[in-house]
């Protein structure tokens, strides 16, 4: 039950904060995915939110495949350091040290290796046994599917024909053995909500949101930042200033700039209404094979 | 940029923020059975209100025309159904969420899919949802589907219904079949519980009386889908304003904070307001109400906040804070409508997991009052429910909780069945009202099986059969296997010579047709005692193989385990701890087993275990370690 005057963004913050602590008073051994990107940002703000005044009672993990964007390291260390948080960095350092890269292995078998097989062994290494992850239900047509409290087996497998029920704000938080579940807080949320709510909240956000110039080449019809000289440039590219800024934030040779002068929030948003593409579309992840999400999803990526 | 446009695009945000404050929320379902055009509808709701972006457009255009079923013409449908399975099998399997807004109000909706064997994924869109639209195809008219989820609407809480007559193009947008279907709904759902239920013809596929009217259909002066979801009232007039405040965490972020953590589901509290914990019946005072953005006077319905108290009473998580002037109720048995949702059926007397609110307690169905056929509404007596089946049942809980009806408050009147070993979530189901105890007397048959008695128990009943020579150490170790269970708290019982020579067979002697008959009345008891959920232990000579497998027979496969207790003659002999031997040497005593008469080793004994070398207790431990292994205990 809600009072009929709470805003919609409160009742989503509300919703949020109520996954976060029936997860946390429900398992044993909780962990947040932080990704560094501006979803992870207002998830942690919605965690530090419902568990103020105490500090939120689980640690941080980033799955660093190594090709981040330096901004976001520096960002992620900072904002750690601030708020007093425990993080856990994990790398795949068999991927690493075979040499996995997004030039080598193309996209698909780099985010199989570096994410999806990185974010197994973290959560084994560990014993997690709840993931907290910033899924939106409108990114995709397979997560618009998910549960809030999506159940994994053992081996971290998604079954999305067989998922349970999940009624009102009763989430079965009861899992055996070796099974864990991913937890996602933001899953009513668009990504307009989440510009609204960093806007209303001033939450702190990777500068690379904001349109900067950076030094860019188009591949393939999408502008890749240059940010550092690991990128390798095929023949007749060269990298040119443009003003440019992110709509979402991954590994640098997996995500697309687009071309944009708006460099401050209330620009990103009104720019963000005439939109006419939808966010994912700078992910090159995305576009490998028809249903590759849901295939990815049910293989333990986020 | 420059400064003067930055100041402009921040005043237009700002003036669209503070609309976008003053908006509303309203989520819905689309419900129905298969080709109602469920997906379809909502497909032209994104697409009118153009929030489909490009490039989802060009991924549904390629879609569209390789699995799509409108020719060249997009199919919206596949917006929607995002799983692989789905768009190759082209039906909906589980509920998918939508977003879009309009100037007056942002929409969440939930696509539910129409067929049966997927109905606990409609209810699960339809738990969370203010408003139903109910999509009837015109051609076909009210079908099974339309009832059964017309009922699970009812069942969720939901109270505002759209009748969406859709294909009206298919039937020359006949007035004269919209108003019949209307009318035949009408009867219908008359006992479902509605406050409204608005009734629109449309075209989803055309778009008439989706968002613009439909010129088609002039002779309907109603409003059109999207101008009913814009306006229609949900805030609730019925909501029971009493302060409701399950404690889902206490916070101790520091030796002087006790705070406890939760969301408001119920009317709304304040600082200095006296709250009751129902549990021990204490009255706390409200000190502060604390959150990140600094503490609050006030806190309403739907928010999730941390409340300290004056005084230090003992809040633990499952607890539910109340105004002390409307208090929920607490008691350990209720009555209630629950829609079970598991290929395994629902057995009266199994002891499942109830999570209600936010406690987790063992409970039991004791009773069914009936099933309703959803067809015709009608009652319908049950000893189980099966998958999608909708039942009025008797639920008893192990530990009292504090709840309300669900009439009464949707929050604190709402829970879900878990099952013990699967955590399956089996069922849903919503409180009509609290039983006393008196009123409950009156039980009425219940189907309690091995396993639901067994399950009380948490074990598996079985029977140990113990056999060896005299003095071979057959009752040492059973007595030891049985007081390891016991610490284990499982539920034993040992049958041996002592107590049943005495009692049941005290008729019987030594012949060799007495010791048949002894095995056998000793073996039917212990099915009897299996029956009960109980592992038992018996501890016989039992010398001959046949016997044995009788015993064996008698049982369920894996419910018998041979126990071979390996001691040689000459040891049991040596040992001869009642004198037995003594005698048998002597001639006192005939037909001494070993002696005078033959004992037959067990060929295939699951367990067997040395009685000379080694310990009891070491024989003992091998015996628990396979009960373990075997997941017997």
């Amino acid at each position: 039950m809600y009072d009929a005057d709470l805003s919609h963004l409160r009742r989503l913050e509300a919703e949020a904060i109520f996954v976060f602590r029936e997860v946390v008073a429900e398992f044993e051994h909780p962990v947040m995915l932080y990704s560094i990107g501006k979803d992870s940002s207002v998830l942690l703000h919605l965690a530090r939110k419902a568990f103020f005044p105490s500090t939120p009672p689980f640690p941080l993990l980033h799955v660093d495949t190594g090709w981040k964007f330096r901004e976001m390291i520096a960002f992620r260390d900072k904002i750690v350091a601030e708020y007093g948080l425990r993080l856990v960095v994990h790398t795949n350092e068999e991927g690493r040290a075979e040499g996995v890269t997004p030039f080598t292995h193309g996209s698909s078998r780099y985010t199989d290796i570096m994410k999806t097989e990185g974010l197994r062994q973290a959560l084994d290494k560990h014993k997690f046994d709840a993931a907290f992850g910033g899924a939106r239900r409108d990114e995709e047509a397979s997560r618009a599917k998910e549960r809030i409290l999506s159940f994994r087996t053992a081996t971290h497998r998604w079954d999305p024909k067989n998922q349970r029920p999940e009624l009102w704000s009763l989430y079965n938080a009861r899992v055996g053995k070796g099974e864990s579940v991913r937890a996602f807080p933001l899953s009513n949320w668009t990504e307009l909500d989440i510009w609204q709510y960093i806007y209303m909240e001033n939450i702190p956000i990777v500068p690379l949101y904001y349109a900067a110039k950076r030094p860019v080449v188009e591949r393939d019809g999408i502008l890749m930042m240059v940010d550092d000289d690991r990128l390798p440039l095929e023949p007749g590219e060269t990298p040119v200033e443009k003003s440019v800024r992110f709509r979402t934030l991954g590994c640098y040779p997996l995500t697309g700039a687009v071309i944009s002068q708006a460099a401050t929030l209330p620009e990103i948003i009104s720019e963000m209404l005439r939109a006419r593409t939808s966010e994912r579309h700078g992910r090159l992840i995305d576009h490998d094979q028809a249903g590759s999400m849901e295939k990815k999803k049910q293989e333990g990526y986020f | 940029m420059t400064a003067s446009s930055t100041i402009s695009a921040k005043a237009e945000l700002e003036r669209y923020i503070d609309a976008q404050e003053d908006k509303g929320m309203l989520r819905f379902i689309t419900c129905g059975s298969v080709d109602d055009g469920k997906s379809t509808l909502i497909g032209r709701l994104l697409w009118d209100s153009k929030l489909i972006f490009d490039d989802q457009l060009a991924a549904l255009e390629q879609a569209s025309s390789k699995v799509g079923t409108q020719g060249d013409n997009i199919d919206f449908a596949l917006l929607l159904d995002g799983l692989q399975a789905e768009r190759e099998q082209g039906i909906t399997i589980d509920v998918a969420y939508r977003f879009f807004s309009t100037d007056k109000r942002k929409f969440i909706v939930a696509d539910t899919p129409g067929h049966e064997q997927y109905t606990r994924n409609m209810a699960t869109g339809a738990s969370s949802a203010d408003v139903a639209v109910i999509l009837i195809n015109a051609e076909k008219g009210i079908l099974t589907q339309t009832m059964r989820h017309s009922y699970i609407v009812s069942l969720v809480g939901i109270r505002k219904v759209i009748l969406a007559v859709n294909k009206m193009d298919a039937v020359d947008f006949s007035q004269t079949r919209f108003e019949e279907i209307r009318k035949a709904y009408g009867e219908f759902s008359h006992d479902l519980g509605f406050d409204e239920v608005v009734a629109i013809p449309l075209s989803a596929l055309k778009g008439d009386n989706v968002i613009k009217p439909s010129a088609n259909m002039s002779w309907f002066d109603g409003p059109t889908i999207l101008g009913q979801l814009e306006t229609v009232d949900i805030s609730s007039a019925e909501q029971n304003d009493a302060f409701r405040f399950p404690v889902q965490w206490v916070n101790r972020s520091s030796s002087d904070f006790r705070g406890f953590a939760g969301t408001v589901a119920g009317g709304k509290v304040q600082t200095g307001d006296p709250v009751l914990v129902p549990s021990s019946g204490q009255i706390g005072t409200v000190a502060r109400i604390v959150t990140f953005d600094g503490d609050i006077q006030e806190a309403v319905a739907g928010q999730a906040v941390t409340i300290e108290l004056e005084e230090e009473i003992e809040i633990s998580r499952g607890e539910l804070l109340s105004t002390p002037d409307a208090r929920p109720d607490t008691g350990d048995q209720f009555e209630a409508k629950i829609i079970w949702m598991n290929e395994e059926p629902l057995l009266p007397g199994r002891r499942y997991l109830i999570k209600l609110g936010t406690s987790t307690v063992p409970a039991r169905v004791t009773d069914i009052k009936y099933k309703v056929n959803v067809n015709t509404l009608e009652h319908v007596a049950a000893k189980t429910l099966s998958l999608n089946e909708i039942g009025i049942c008797n639920i008893a809980l192990e530990r009292e909780l504090s709840f309300d009806p669900y009439a009464v408050n949707r929050t604190t009147g709402s829970f879900i069945l878990i099952d013990w070993y699967s955590n399956a979530t089996l069922a849903a189901g919503s409180i009509d009202f609290p039983l006393r105890r008196a009123s409950n007397i009156h039980r009425q048959f219940l189907d309690i099986d091995k396993k639901a008695r067994a399950e009380i128990k948490r074990q598996r009943p079985m029977m140990l059969w113990f056999t060896g020579l005299s003095g071979a150490g057959k009752s040492t170790i059973a007595n030891i296997v049985e007081q390891k269970l016991h610490e284990r708290g499982k539920h034993t019982y040992i049958l041996d010579g002592d107590n049943v020579r005495h009692g049941l067979n005290k008729d019987l002697g030594f012949t060799d047709a007495d010791r048949v008959e002894n095995i056998r009345r000793v073996a039917e008891t212990a099915k009897m005692m299996i029956d009960a959920g109980i592992i038992v232990l018996a501890s016989f000579i039992s010398p001959f193989r046949s016997e044995r497998q009788m015993a064996r027979d008698l049982v369920d496969d894996n419910e018998f385990w041979e126990v071979f207790v390996e001691t040689s003659l000459d040891v049991c002999e040596e040992r001869d701890i009642k004198g037995l031997y003594k005698k048998a040497r002597a001639g006192e005593i005939a037909n001494f087993t070993g002696i005078d008469s033959a004992y037959e080793p067990p060929e295939n004994a699951e367990i067997r275990v040395d009685g000379g070398a080694g310990t009891p207790e070491d024989a003992a431990d091998k015996i628990v370690g396979a009960l373990e292994e075997a997941g017997v205990i």
